[in-house]
């Protein structure tokens, strides 16, 4: 639990950059409906989760992520590997 | 019962409150005549192309033109059938060897569009377990072609040799890669440094696709593309292009060195599963490819015209897509959507058609009025274009 938590922050301080809309970033949050990101800072994003965690989130992956507790998920198991 | 058309509801909304500005739809122009690869009447009025990709003016060369008649006397109007059954005529073979020529290279397949090809190719080549790392920028068939496969798709930042480095290296070293490039690309008219891609590329065991659809026939020393004028493409596995751009017809092709490429005339299914060209559209492209190797004198005259447009519209105070004249399209960013499609509305006004382009076909969300050039446009024409343009971004209100 703890080490969710932890992740899970890691990522939220991640967000804060690109959440323009000063949305209160829970694990429901999603990234398109709530924090309104477009394709662009998607990119922008995935690439800075990407070097933080030095792995890869693939497009395939992406498409399968729509909220924060799924994007926790995916990078927990990404590093994990 | 769920209307399927809802998802399109947005789109549909933002089309209507557009013409309701009085503007005419951009998207349903009709040529009425086509004279000259650079002139056409639009809406009864004559009209300068400079959204074509006509890049080299091959569409009324007399050579070509006789070469495609003859083979539609002596072939017929067309195949009615795939490449592997009945649609390989004699002209299918002789535009394979003119390519073939032409890039100096041991391979060529000929499909019946350019966006076939890379569907084709890159959801062939790479299947599951295998990893595609492609541009962000890079175009829909590109894309559609990853769809397609089963590999892991990667993207990396337009044109950053470390992103895309640096996830190269994340990946398994023993899975295979393929590494899809474009030469220029075809939204801001900006050229990839190859060069330096191609090298982490290979140093990390991938294989290189790259798309040269908007470059063959002017760039690099034979016309061969972005790749030959880096003096890498010796180093490229695959090379993909179309014949609807310099070529000046309809078809789309790859080029290899592989010593196994021709069992993807078996395995491709977007080679295998549709009609082939019709024997006069082969028989042009071929008589086209040929002329193309020969071609310096237009195309120094081609890359005057972008040099001479790009500093023009600059001096007129035009924000463009690129620094410098880079390739044969020079972008000229709009504001916004609005302002976008009056100043393309004012421009045909003026008798002068360039592409508007639009989200999602743009990078980074633009509006863009994209401009093609062709080596049959004269100086003339070109100071005429400015003149057009400097009209109608004033009465636009954009410069």
């Amino acid at each position: 639990m703890t080490d969710r938590s932890e992740m899970f922050d890691r990522l939220k301080g991640l967000i804060a950059p690109f959440n323009k809309k000063g949305v209160d970033v829970s694990e429901t949050t999603t990234f398109a409906g709530d924090l309104e990101w477009d394709s662009l800072t998607v990119m922008d994003f995935v690439a800075e989760v990407e070097d933080s965690f030095d792995i890869i989130i693939s497009m395939n992956l992406q498409a399968e992520i729509e909220n924060v507790g799924q994007l926790v998920d995916a990078v927990t198991k990404l590093t994990a590997a | 019962m769920t209307d399927l058309f809802s998802k399109f509801d947005a789109l549909i909304a933002q089309r209507e409150g557009l013409l309701a500005t009085g503007v005419k739809d951009p998207f349903s122009l009709v040529m009425e005549e086509v004279k000259s690869p650079t002139v056409a009447v639009v809406n009864g009025k004559e009209t300068i192309l400079l959204g074509t990709y006509n890049y080299m003016g091959m569409t009324f060369d007399d050579d070509v033109i006789a070469a495609g008649k003859k083979a539609l006397d002596e072939f017929g109007a067309g195949t009615t059938g795939s490449r592997v059954l009945n649609g390989t005529f004699q002209g299918h073979k002789e535009c394979e060897d003119a390519l073939k020529e032409f890039y100096g290279m041991d391979h060529a397949m000929v499909f019946s569009t350019g966006y076939q090809a890379n569907l084709g190719i890159i959801s062939t080549i790479a299947g599951k377990g295998d990893y595609i790392i492609l541009d962000i920028d890079s175009h829909a068939s590109i894309y559609d072609g990853c769809k397609m496969g089963d590999a892991e798709i990667v993207a990396f930042r337009h044109n950053d040799v470390e992103a895309l480095e640096k996830r190269l290296k994340r990946l398994p070293a023993d899975a295979g890669k393929l590494v899809v490039l474009e030469g220029v690309y075809s939204m801001l008219g900006d050229v990839a440094p190859l060069k330096e891609m191609i090298r982490v590329s290979k140093e990390a065991g991938a294989m290189i696709l790259v798309d040269e659809a908007h470059s063959m026939g002017f760039i690099g020393e034979n016309g061969r593309g972005v790749a030959e004028e880096q003096g890498v493409l010796d180093d490229v596995d695959f090379i993909i292009g179309t014949f609807s751009k310099s070529v000046g017809t309809v078809g789309g092709f790859c080029v290899s060195n592989h010593p196994k490429f021709e069992i993807m005339r078996l395995v491709c299914r977007p080679y295998v599963f549709t009609a082939s060209l019709p024997p006069s559209v082969v028989a042009c492209s071929a008589a086209s490819i040929r002329k193309l190797m020969h071609n310096s004198n237009k195309r120094g005259h081609l890359w005057e015209n972008s040099k001479s447009l790009h500093q023009g519209l600059r001096d007129l105070g035009f924000q463009l897509g690129t620094p410098n004249a880079q390739s044969a399209i020079i972008a000229v960013i709009m504001p916004d959507l609005e302002k976008g499609a009056a100043m393309w509305a004012a421009l045909l006004e003026n008798g002068l058609y360039v592409n508007l382009a639009r989200p999602p076909a743009t990078p980074a969300g633009m509006t863009l009025l994209r401009c093609s050039l062709c080596a049959e446009h004269s100086s003339e024409q070109v100071a005429d274009i400015l003149d057009r343009f400097a009209r109608a971004g004033k009465a636009v209100g954009i410069i």
